[in-house]
């Protein structure tokens, strides 16, 4: 029996075998799908990783690089090529691989590290023929970067997620011709400084409130239909542009892949559609933990391995000191706020402080953020602007919660 | 006056540049240096991949190992594009000395065998 098996060796579950063998687990299993470790970071072959947490800028593939090393200086097991099928709720984990064949591993603990995948053209329903040439980012970023292929010359984008913006800059610096970058919502869905250094500094233009009402093409995409929408997003008539391209990158969002989760018994928030989590990310189930985009999808990796370590050193602390103690106290949405995980906490599991992490609905300018229980306030965070597309992260004291009862409230109030 | 987003890293700061290239609104001195060298003369640090024979994969990633003038990235890339390497190749190994007279190296950044 391990002590822990972790679900997926992209960067959330690198970060949380190294981290729970750091607190003193000896017997860990990584099972990936993919035949090597690193997860997407793998053909992300940009820059601007890990600041945070190696004070260094590099690549997609230099960052998995440093936790594989990490990795190989423990003594963490892993399976590549290995599918996991199924958890059960006694933690026996059925996974399958050329190598191993079909097997039953039985856990003291586990961590759900699967990451997130694109959504698809058939996600959002875009009208018209079904050509070859409509691309997820992501796919079209694992052609170019690891295959070696460029997927088209003349691109039109939907979406402004992160991927969809790096893409854009990486198949205009290949050769392609970007038309367009297109986004339904009217504010970008990616970080500033990726809108600024992907798309302004190489002049394609970005369209807010606008979205993809028609394909044509016939074997190949021949143009696609770009219309402003409404304060409803509902496509306006009379405002149709037309581009004359090969190619369609969609950027259009991520969804956590939790169908392990799911069939496990886990609870999964529908704001996250991820695993609803404890203050230590520990999920609806004693023993199974949560981190990574399987639990809310970030925006940068550090902060994927910060969330991580903390999961990793939760299960360590499972396993050798048993269950969590303590009363929880939901979280819950307040003014301009989109979701928050942790969606409980157990104060009496807490130390000092925990970190709330949450999106807001809408761009917002100066502004604080209120934490209150009841009626009470208990802090309060500054912005100078507030971005759906940018994280926020708070740490509340956890004394603050005593004297107020009732669910936290975690809220924007613009100032 | 200028205004500028800083691109060095995720938080995006929103700075203010004035003509004796006075930096404002910058949350780290990363921020002003960027700020100064984007007026004066930018740079960036160009990623892409070569072509590897023998490799699990056809093509490995690189970078310049330093910022690169910004106005000579079209050429840098260009230069990538000729280069065809062998595996295996580990994470910082040089794959081009002194890229079109930059004097920045491009390097590997992934271990391919």
């Amino acid at each position: 029996m391990y002590d822990l098996i972790v679900i997926g060796g992209g960067p959330a579950g690198l970060a949380a075998a190294c981290s729970a063998w750091d607190n003193g687990l000896r017997s860990i299993l990584i099972v990936e799908r993919d035949r090597e470790l690193g997860g997407i970071l793998n053909q992300c072959i940009h820059n601007g990783f890990g600041l945070t947490r190696f004070k260094e800028e590099l690549t997609g593939p230099e960052y998995a690089h440093r936790f594989v090393e990490l990795l190989s200086r423990t003594g963490v097991e892993a399976r590549t090529d290995t599918m996991v099928l199924e958890v059960t709720l006694d933690l026996r984990v059925h996974m399958t691989g050329p190598e191993t064949g079909y097997r039953v591993e039985e856990a003291k603990s586990v961590i759900l590290a699967m990451g997130c995948r694109e959504r698809t053209r058939g996600a959002i329903g875009i009208p018209g023929t079904r050509p070859a040439g409509v691309f997820t980012a992501g796919a079209a970023q694992r052609y170019v970067n690891v295959e070696g292929w460029l997927p088209g010359r003349r691109v039109v984008i939907l979406g402004s997620g992160d991927i969809g913006l790096i893409m854009a800059r990486r198949m205009t610096m290949e050769g392609a011709k970007v038309l367009a970058c297109v986004e339904v919502m009217p504010y970008s869905g990616g970080l500033t400084r990726n809108i600024v250094q992907c798309l302004e500094d190489f002049d394609i233009p970005l369209y807010l409130s606008h979205t993809v009402t028609d394909i044509r093409g016939g074997d190949r995409v021949e143009q696609v239909v770009v219309s402003r929408v409404d304060e409803n997003r509902r496509p306006i008539p009379g405002t149709e542009m037309l581009f004359d391209c090969d190619t369609l990158l969609l950027s259009v969002g991520l969804i956590p892949e939790n169908e392990l989760s799911e069939r496990a018994g886990v609870e999964i928030d529908p704001r996250t559609k991820g695993p609803a989590v404890y203050e230590n990310m520990e999920t609806s189930l004693p023993g199974v933990f949560s981190c990574g985009n399987v639990t809310h999808v970030h925006d940068l990796v550090d902060f994927v391995s910060a969330e991580s370590e903390r999961a990793g050193a939760a299960a360590a602390r499972f396993v050798l000191n048993g269950p969590a103690a303590g009363e929880p106290i939901a979280l819950q949405n307040g003014f301009g706020v989109s979701y928050t995980v942790p969606q409980r906490v157990r104060p009496g599991n807490v130390e000092k402080a925990f970190n709330v992490f949450f999106r807001v609905n809408r761009n917002f300018g100066k502004s604080e953020i209120v934490v209150s229980r009841g009626e009470t306030d208990l802090c309060r965070f500054k912005r100078d602007r507030l971005a759906p597309g940018e994280m926020e992260n708070i740490t509340v004291p956890v004394k603050l919660l005593e004297g107020a009862s009732g669910p936290i409230t975690v809220a924007v109030r613009e100032v | 006056m200028r205004e500028l987003v800083c691109i060095v890293c995720p938080r995006g700061c929103h700075m203010k540049v004035d003509d004796e290239l006075n930096v404002s609104g910058n949350f780290c001195p990363r921020g002003a240096s960027y700020a100064k060298a984007e007026l004066t003369h930018p740079t960036r640090v160009v990623t892409s991949t070569v072509r590897i024979k023998g490799a699990r994969y056809p093509r490995c990633p690189v970078k310049t190992a330093a910022p690169v003038p910004k106005e000579r990235v079209g050429d840098v890339m260009a230069e990538i594009a000729k280069v065809e390497i062998s595996a295996p190749v580990r994470v910082g190994d040089t794959v081009i000395e002194d890229v079109c007279g930059t004097g920045a190296a491009v390097v590997a950044t992934r271990e391919l065998t």
